[in-house]
């Protein structure tokens, strides 16, 4: 069972498209942090790319049929890890987020729970009887979901909380979620809404009136997003060339290697270069969405396309934010922005397509 | 081996409870995927596409602001000398505080207003006056900065709390701290509201220092320099990594004046605690070698704008030390006027080398007795005794020969009446009564008998301690009068003024004023040794003393004590003017002012005379021993 998968048999263009972006993204780090404290991070990142491919290669070998049956247990673990960080973790940039690991590395557990929180959805949906499904199903996923997201959006991390969101509802989607359901549910997530408002911290109310109007303070939360809009603006056709955008160069552009690394990209390279990025992004998902076709049972469709979900939901989020199309949320956009917690999920999630691939041939 | 990722082989299982092998029934919901992937991409790109290629001009105007600041360098101003090069007024080194705009909140503003030490009101409400420049324009919020300003600066510079901060480095104003010559020389400050509206201030910008008084705001345009500024690269923190543009400030050219300042500091220091003022000019061709005016003020107090506590002071006290008394204070002449109409008596033949009068004390005209200053009377009083012992009844009678208009005609005709035009702002006229004046203000007809008040320099008639000495000044030239002026300008070619007088009168007059000084006349004070100094003293009322007596003695209704005179006889050099207001008698009060003044100008020409420095440096034997 083992020979009949090999390397051969790997997702090739799916891999070669993720070191593209991942090196685009390396170079742009290079740009946007030579000569400043975070100099080092163009390296730490390559590591990170390799670990990510080394992980990838791990987690692509494990009949994912074995990660499933382990999901749940993953699922409490992961629980576990959140309850911990909120209690003992490491507090950055006023959030608790990261747990300390030895070398100085620090790790982002709500990171590593989207992969637990797509197997979990898969193994949950593929074993629903019925055509599509219930209400009480539903139920029964919502509350999955919403327990990491209710111990991510305390630390606060409301972006990370919502792509648990976006993975449970493109869950339901793939399932067949009836109309009817669709729409109480966007009746219920209306209501709920003014609460929920209420649960914001301010920082994340701030960001949301900034979102509707930047101007309204400019210094504030809408600082970020002006000063993204500045330097993607400004980068035109054509951009300012590799290390000569000023806005990346000068630090007016907020975390350019991080949350903000395409808008360090699109000043630099204009909109050439965005054009070529987001090229390849749409390939890349184009690639996964063709294993989840192709995937051999329903569960493997579902961990394809919760992969798939996730990394659109990324993109629109992190990418609109740039171009102040969305609310700035501190999502990272998948193998560009530097950080190696957000490099190995991504990785392991390839690992996963990768999987259900491989499985297609076994029979 | 790459396989199509279709799967056809696997056959579709029939509906059932459990469907774990089927994709298919997923087909229409990942097809509808990809075309939420097409969306979102379109959606995305669409953002890129507005931005970069729709209007990439204005992100790209908004990256420069960001990434350029222009800074102002101010252009020194001026400086200012004497008429020998000394410095009056320099420039120091000083450090003013700007915001930056572009991204001022106003919540900002209050911790550097408290940390300075600025009223916050008071900085919110210059900002505020600033709102109408464009917005890359930095605002000065403090100048003259102290060390406690810059460490706080310094500090607190970058924090989030904190607006955007720059320290300008300025050259400053350094008045002489004694306020010496302090209205002379006028002061700076910003430019306010309202002098913007004006004419003269029309192409400065709010937040332009400008000369507000005296040299500094007549000579503006020479003192005032051309600003440069400085375009630098900033970082994120306002921390500068290169400089793209620099256009160097120029300065404003040093000025020098016909001020002496060995003659200023004289006049300065006989007039220091006292109200009034002295001008010394030279008649020969107006330049004007000292000027005081007392109470003066500390000019510095405006150049890091004015406290609007001392502002009041300055404006509420009853002194007015802000009024250059020298040009500005109009005030009945006194005795001082009777050489005018002396004059003007012989020029126009009322009386002739025999007239005389007698004086009893006093004489009766119109109906109204009018007292002579010497109680027991000066007897049979001719011209010359009338200058030397300032005779009243003597020039009550030519004055009543002369009549009004004739008067007006003389006093006009030797400068007085109107400005003498001398190159400081807002001098003024004086005034010279006549009928047709009389008519003119208040419709009514002249009285023979205020004919009588004028004679001896009372009545309506005022003039200005700078009129008093040009007039003179120019009755000792035999009748020239140069136009007074304080900047020493070798280009300067002036037309004076001549009235032809027949020289025989003039010499009359000049020798009753050589008789006051030196054959015991009024002005014995003034007398120096070896210097033919001539003068006339003035003791001018204010009110008559019968009101004064009535009133009890104010200090502010005491007479005003003046003295003019000018040496040498022949050939003049120099004419100085005191007045001392509530001095009481020109004799006592007036007249050493003007002596010492005149002394200091002889006893420093003749020690200048033989030049011996030069001499050595010629002589050959000098180059030998070196």
């Amino acid at each position: 069972m083992i020979n009949y998968r090999s390397s051969r048999d790997l997702d090739w263009p799916l891999l070669v498209l993720a070191l593209a972006i991942s090196g685009l993204g390396i170079l742009q780090i290079y740009s946007a942090t030579a000569g400043t404290i975070w100099g080092d991070t163009w390296w730490k990142q390559m590591l990170f790319v390799v670990a990510g491919l080394a992980a990838m290669h791990v987690i692509a070998r494990i009949d994912y049929h074995r990660l499933l049956e382990a999901a749940p247990a993953l699922y409490l673990g992961g629980l576990a890890l959140l309850l911990a960080v909120l209690l003992f973790g490491r507090q950055v940039f006023g959030s608790q987020r990261w747990i300390p690991l030895p070398g100085g590395f620090t790790f982002q557990i709500s990171e590593f729970v989207k992969l637990i929180l797509i197997l979990l959805a898969a193994r949950y949906l593929s074993e629903l009887r019925g055509d599509r499904p219930t209400l009480r199903d539903l139920w029964k996923l919502g509350a999955l979901v919403a327990l990491p997201m209710a111990l991510v959006m305390k630390q606060p991390d409301l972006g990370t909380s919502l792509t648990y969101a976006a993975i449970g509802g493109a869950g339901v989607f793939f399932a067949g979620l009836r109309w009817q359901h669709a729409v109480a549910l966007a009746l219920l997530f209306v209501l709920v809404l003014p609460v929920g408002w209420t649960l914001l911290k301010d920082y994340q109310k701030a960001r949301l009136i900034s979102f509707l109007n930047p101007g309204s303070d400019p210094l504030g939360s809408g600082y970020q997003v002006i000063q993204s809009k500045i330097a993607v603006g400004s980068g035109g056709m054509w951009g300012k060339g590799v290390a000569r955008g000023s806005q990346t160069q000068l630090r007016f552009l907020p975390v350019a290697h991080t949350d903000f690394i395409f808008s360090a990209f699109a000043e630099e390279h204009g909109f050439v270069g965005v054009a070529v990025v987001l090229t390849l992004y749409f390939l890349l998902l184009m690639q996964i969405v063709q294993n989840a076709q192709s995937a051999p049972d329903r569960a493997g469709m579902y961990v394809c396309m919760g992969v798939g979900a996730l990394l659109l939901f990324h993109l629109l989020v992190n990418v609109g934010m740039l171009v102040g199309r969305m609310i700035v949320t501190g999502v990272p956009l998948p193998l560009m922005s530097y950080g190696g917690s957000s490099v190995l999920t991504v990785f392991m999630m390839l690992g996963l397509v990768n999987n259900v691939r491989l499985q297609r041939f076994v029979n | 081996m790459n396989l199509p990722p279709e799967q056809p082989e696997r056959p579709q299982t029939p509906k059932g409870p459990l469907r774990r092998d089927d994709v298919k029934f997923a087909a229409a919901r990942i097809a509808l995927f990809q075309y939420a992937i097409v969306a979102v991409f379109l959606f995305l790109i669409s953002g890129f596409w507005d931005l970069q290629v729709r209007n990439p001009g204005f992100y790209y105007e908004q990256a420069e602001r960001n990434r350029i600041k222009a800074l102002p360098i101010p252009a020194p101003r001026g400086k200012i000398l004497d008429r020998e090069g000394r410095v009056i007024v320099d420039n120091h080194s000083s450090f003013s505080l700007m915001l930056l705009r572009e991204n001022l909140k106003l919540e900002e503003v209050r911790p550097v207003a408290e940390g300075l030490g600025l009223p916050y009101e008071e900085v919110i409400a210059r900002l505020k006056r600033f709102s109408g420049q464009p917005r890359y324009r930095p605002v000065t919020i403090k100048d003259e900065l102290s060390r406690g300003d810059l460490a706080f600066i310094e500090a607190h510079r970058g924090s989030p709390e904190f607006p955007e901060m720059e320290l300008i480095h300025a050259q400053r104003r350094l008045y002489p701290r004694s306020g010496l010559a302090s209205h002379l020389i006028g002061y700076v400050g910003e430019v306010s509201e309202a002098e913007l509206n004006t004419v003269e201030f029309v192409r400065k910008n709010q937040g332009d220092v400008i000369g507000k008084a005296g040299v500094e705001r007549q000579y503006n345009d020479i003192l005032t320099g051309v600003d440069g500024q400085r375009q630098v690269v900033v970082d994120v923190q306002g921390n500068e990594r290169q400089v793209i543009g620099l256009k160097e400030a120029i300065p404003g050219k040093p000025l020098r004046l016909t001020i002496d300042l060995d003659l200023q500091a004289v006049a300065e220091l006989s007039m220091e605690g006292r109200k009034g003022a002295v001008v010394a000019l030279d008649p020969r061709n107006g330049e004007v070698l000292a000027m005081v005016s007392q109470p003066g003020f500390d000019p510095s107090k405006f150049t890091g704008g004015i406290r609007s506590h001392d502002w009041q002071e300055l404006v509420a006290n009853p002194d007015k030390p802000l009024l250059n008394r020298a040009i500005q204070g109009q005030l009945a002449p006194g005795s001082t006027f009777k050489p005018i109409v002396a004059l003007a008596a012989l020029e126009s033949g009322v009386i002739d080398d025999a007239f005389d009068a007698r004086c009893p004390g006093g004489a009766t005209f119109y109906g109204r007795y009018f007292k002579c200053h010497l109680k027991g009377g000066h007897g049979v009083v001719d011209l010359h005794r009338g200058i030397v012992q300032s005779c009243d009844v003597f020039f009550y009678t030519v004055g009543n020969r002369l009549g009004i208009d004739r008067i007006a005609e003389y006093a006009e005709l030797v400068g007085l009446g109107r400005k003498t035009g001398i190159d400081l702002p807002q001098e003024q006229a004086g005034l010279v009564p006549s009928t047709q004046w009389k008519i003119r203000t208040t419709r009514q007809k002249w009285y023979a008998g205020e004919t009588i008040s004028v004679a001896i320099g009372q009545g309506a008639l005022t003039v200005t301690p700078l009129q008093l000495a040009y007039a003179i000044g120019g009755l000792a030239m035999g009748g020239v009068w140069y136009t007074p002026h304080v900047v020493a300008d070798p280009n300067r070619r002036d037309t004076p003024r001549r009235a032809a007088f027949n020289p025989d009168n003039l010499a009359k007059v000049i020798y009753g004023m050589y008789g006051v000084v030196n054959e015991g006349g009024t002005g014995a004070r003034a007398r120096i040794q070896g210097v033919e100094l001539c003068g006339k003293t003035g003791t001018s009322q204010l009110a008559s003393n019968e009101a004064l007596r009535a009133l009890g003695t104010s200090e502010a209704l005491k007479d005003n004590a003046w003295f003019v005179g000018f040496a040498p006889r022949e050939f003049p050099e120099i004419a100085v003017v005191a007045l001392v207001e509530g001095g009481l008698h020109g004799s006592t009060a007036a007249a050493p002012v003007v002596r010492d003044l005149v002394k200091t100008y002889f006893d420093k020409k003749a020690s200048r005379q033989p030049y011996p420095m030069l001499a050595r440096e010629h002589s050959p034997e000098q180059g030998q021993t070196q």
